[in-house]
């Protein structure tokens, strides 16, 4: 279908039936109960998961495929984020030309930005777009909001105003990014017995744009150009002596990225129309980097598993706190109560980060392909019980860079 | 003239703390060849050092004084520290007033177990595996290391006061015939950081072991062969290049209040200035971090931000993009040098 092979397909109806039906998938808890604050089914965070399973998946595209590792692809995602909100602040709320700007501008910079970094390699690469993403993060917080010139609105974020001129935009209408009239924000709770599951507008917007993009991304990851791609990270130096320049595919595989990012930026400036230059500093672009490798480096569902999983538990586990933890091990005799709470403290609800930093550390060291690797490991040790042993050792690829 | 002056005075307190944290980049690069995301990490574990051996000295138990009395007549609680208790008021309190200077004495031997603890737990096992795989799981070691500290000191920036006699402003200018006021405290840590970087040097130069270092830094292999346990010498200069990356960060505490970020704030632009330097070049990092913290100091000048508003935000990176298309290999790198 599509010009896939069934596999891909089967992928690609199984990710378009998740992000369908999620409003169902991640409430899963009646609304009156004690675990529904572990409901993800939100329309905010269910727009972010899908958001920044997009800005992965193009991460992924260059980090995946050519293994040249970015630290400032957060910068092209800001930029997305003002370009739409200045399309929202001169001409109209209509989300469409807003994104299709961002996603320009962003691949303008990336260009710029990919011209003069991939002139290097390896470690040089990443800490020139770590400059790179700085440098421009520094010029939107600062640099560009002064009073003459006003770009970016500093720290206070650029945000639409009411004096704004909005030329295209009828009085008549919300002051909110709408899609020909279907606004963002607007949400259909259907009540179904204690279960409470909410459709937003703008969560599925979000959730076709991710199903396109991922479908490009797998038409990438299987055409002679991801091939080349993949060459690249292999081995330059034989792909430099077949007479072949790997810059301008390396080029190409960066700009690509880099508009995913600021599609991302667009459709988060589309959610809730303000932009900051904190969604630009590099401790965003680590974000991506940790999302990507968790899921599962050059997979094609590792990046939006580990965007999934990072936004979930950002949001969820820091809502775990002490009274929550002794709800939950009140089972156990009170000295012994108080002791394991003691020892999970430090973990959940503030020191969210440091769980995820020695997650991270953990899969980097001992799952270098994340979740999915760890999926089919998982997978392979079921079949391998299941089966008797006379099968023999089969030396299958653990991964097909799929 | 004064003007001038003082910018480069400016540029040099935070040039010194670039160089000590880029001297030790470079070491650990050098020797071991890994790219050590988590060395901010090490600078800012050493200001928590001095921020740890401050409140450990300032500890004080409460009695109530026979003489003095609040403004209700009620008796006093008066707060002793202990130290000023054990040996006297005099001695006691300017042990706590000296407690920075004190701190180096800590950090070095906390700071070099770090440093071991990180090299033979972690970084080891990351020799054979790709660059990206190092930084990326040093990133996390970063991240890690932040986040206790911030869970047991807490998000917000800690004051850690120089001692009392040298945190006033000295008339630098009298010497020279004119008016020019500087910190006191800014041309110790100066001084410090020289010393620093010349025992590093001087280590390298001219004892047996720094001799060794270097050959195994030129051929790992050859040195290998020659029967020298080359390895075991290189996790000790991973221990050195902590402890340098800790005592900046000591010293650098009354300059910045701690706060646990601090690290991951000063990594990035100590990565441009190693780049600039050159990989790999121990000269080049010092001379690179001296000449960006001045530049940068020279960037603020309200002349320069009128000209061209914001360009001390982003001098660094800008001189860093152009040294790194014109001169790939950077200032004074080494032919050869991460170049696949």
């Amino acid at each position: 279908m599509l010009g896939l092979n069934k596999k891909d397909t089967t992928l690609l109806i199984a990710v378009a039936v998740l992000t369908m039906f999620a409003p169902f998938f991640l409430n899963p808890f009646p609304s009156d109960s004690a675990m529904a604050q572990f409901n993800a089914g939100y329309p905010d965070l269910m727009q972010r998961f899908v958001i920044f399973g997009i800005f992965a998946i193009g991460f992924n595209i260059l980090f995946g495929l050519t293994g040249y590792l970015s630290f400032g692809h957060a910068a092209f995602l800001g930029v997305g984020s003002y370009a739409a909100v200045w399309i929202f602040k001169l001409f109209t709320y209509n989300v469409v030309p807003a994104i299709i700007l961002a996603v320009i501008v962003a691949a303008v910079f990336s260009v710029l930005m990919g011209y003069v970094s991939l002139r290097r390699s390896g470690i040089y690469f990443s800490i020139l777009t770590l400059a790179f993403a700085q440098m421009m993060f520094a010029l939107a917080y600062s640099v560009l909001s002064n009073p003459k010139f006003n770009l970016t609105n500093g720290e206070t974020g650029l945000q639409v105003y009411p004096n704004d001129p909005q030329m295209f935009h009828p009085d008549s209408m919300q002051d909110f990014p709408h899609l020909f009239g279907l606004y963002m924000n607007s949400t259909y709770t259907m009540n179904v017995g204690p279960w409470a599951f909410d459709f937003n507008t703008g969560y599925y917007l979000c959730a076709v744009v991710l199903l396109a993009v991922f479908y490009l991304a797998i038409r990438i990851f299987r055409s002679p150009f991801g091939m080349m791609l993949r060459a690249i990270k292999s081995n330059q130096t034989r792909l430099n002596y077949t007479g072949l320049n790997p810059r301008p595919y390396t080029l190409a595989a960066f700009v690509i990225s880099g508009a995913y990012a600021g599609l991302a930026g667009g459709l988060m400036a589309a959610m809730d129309p303000l932009a900051g230059a904190e969604r630009m500093q590099w401790t965003a672009s680590g974000e991506v980097v940790l999302m990507t490798i968790l899921g599962g480096t050059g997979t094609l569902i590792g990046p939006v598993l580990g965007a999934g999983f990072i936004k979930y538990f950002e949001n969820i586990f820091s809502k775990i706190n002490d009274a929550v933890l002794h709800q939950w091990f009140a089972f156990l005799p009170d000295g012994l109560e108080d002791f394991v709470v003691f020892l999970i403290h430090p973990f959940v609800g503030k020191g969210w980060h440091l769980t995820l930093g020695i997650l991270f550390m953990l899969v980097v060291i001992f799952l270098p392909g994340g979740l999915v690797e760890g999926g089919q490991r998982i997978g392979k040790w079921i079949k391998s019980r299941g089966k008797s042993k006379d099968t023999g050792p089969k030396t299958e690829p653990a991964e097909l860079g799929e | 003239m004064d003007a001038i002056l003082l910018q480069i005075l400016n540029g040099l307190d935070k040039g010194s703390a670039y160089a000590l944290i880029a001297l030790g980049l470079t070491l650990i690069f050098g020797t071991l060849g890994v790219v050590n995301f988590a060395h901010g990490a090490l600078f800012m574990i050493g200001a928590f050092c001095a921020v740890t051996l401050q409140r450990f000295l300032s500890l004080s138990f409460e009695t109530i004084s026979e003489t003095e009395k609040d403004f209700l007549g009620n008796p006093l609680k008066v707060e002793t520290p202990y130290v000023e208790s054990w040996f006297g008021t005099e001695v006691g309190s300017s042990i706590i007033d000296w407690s920075v200077p004190l701190s180096i004495l800590l950090a070095i031997p906390i700071m070099m177990l770090v440093g071991l603890i990180m090299e033979r737990g972690l970084i080891k096992h990351f020799y054979k595996r790709e660059h990206a795989d190092q930084i990326l799981v040093t990133f996390g070691l970063a991240i890690v290391l932040q986040e206790i500290v911030k869970y047991y000191f807490g998000a917000n920036p800690i004051q850690t006061p120089a001692p009392d006699a040298l945190s006033g402003v000295a008339n630098l200018g009298a010497w020279f015939g004119f008016e020019l006021a500087y910190p006191v405290w800014r041309i110790v840590y100066f001084c410090f950081a020289a010393l620093v970087i010349f025992g590093v040097f001087a280590f390298l130069q001219f004892t047996t072991f720094g001799m060794v270092v270097r050959a195994g830094m030129a051929d790992r292999e050859t040195v290998g062969l020659l029967g020298i346990n080359i390895d075991r010498r290189f996790t000790i200069m991973f221990a050195i290049a902590a402890a340098v990356a800790g005592l900046a960060g000591v010293m650098y505490a009354p300059i910045n209040p701690p706060n646990y970020h601090m690290g991951m704030d000063f990594l990035v632009l100590s990565f441009v200035v190693v780049v600039v330097g050159g990989m790999g070049s121990l000269p080049g990092a010092v001379l690179a971090g001296f000449m960006l913290g001045i530049l940068e100091s020279f960037a603020s000048t309200t002349w320069a931000t009128t000209t061209i508003p914001g360009i001390n935000q982003i001098i660094i990176y800008l001189v860093a993009i152009i040294v790194l298309l014109t001169r790939p290999r950077g200032l004074m790198g080494r032919k050869g040098v991460m170049e696949e």
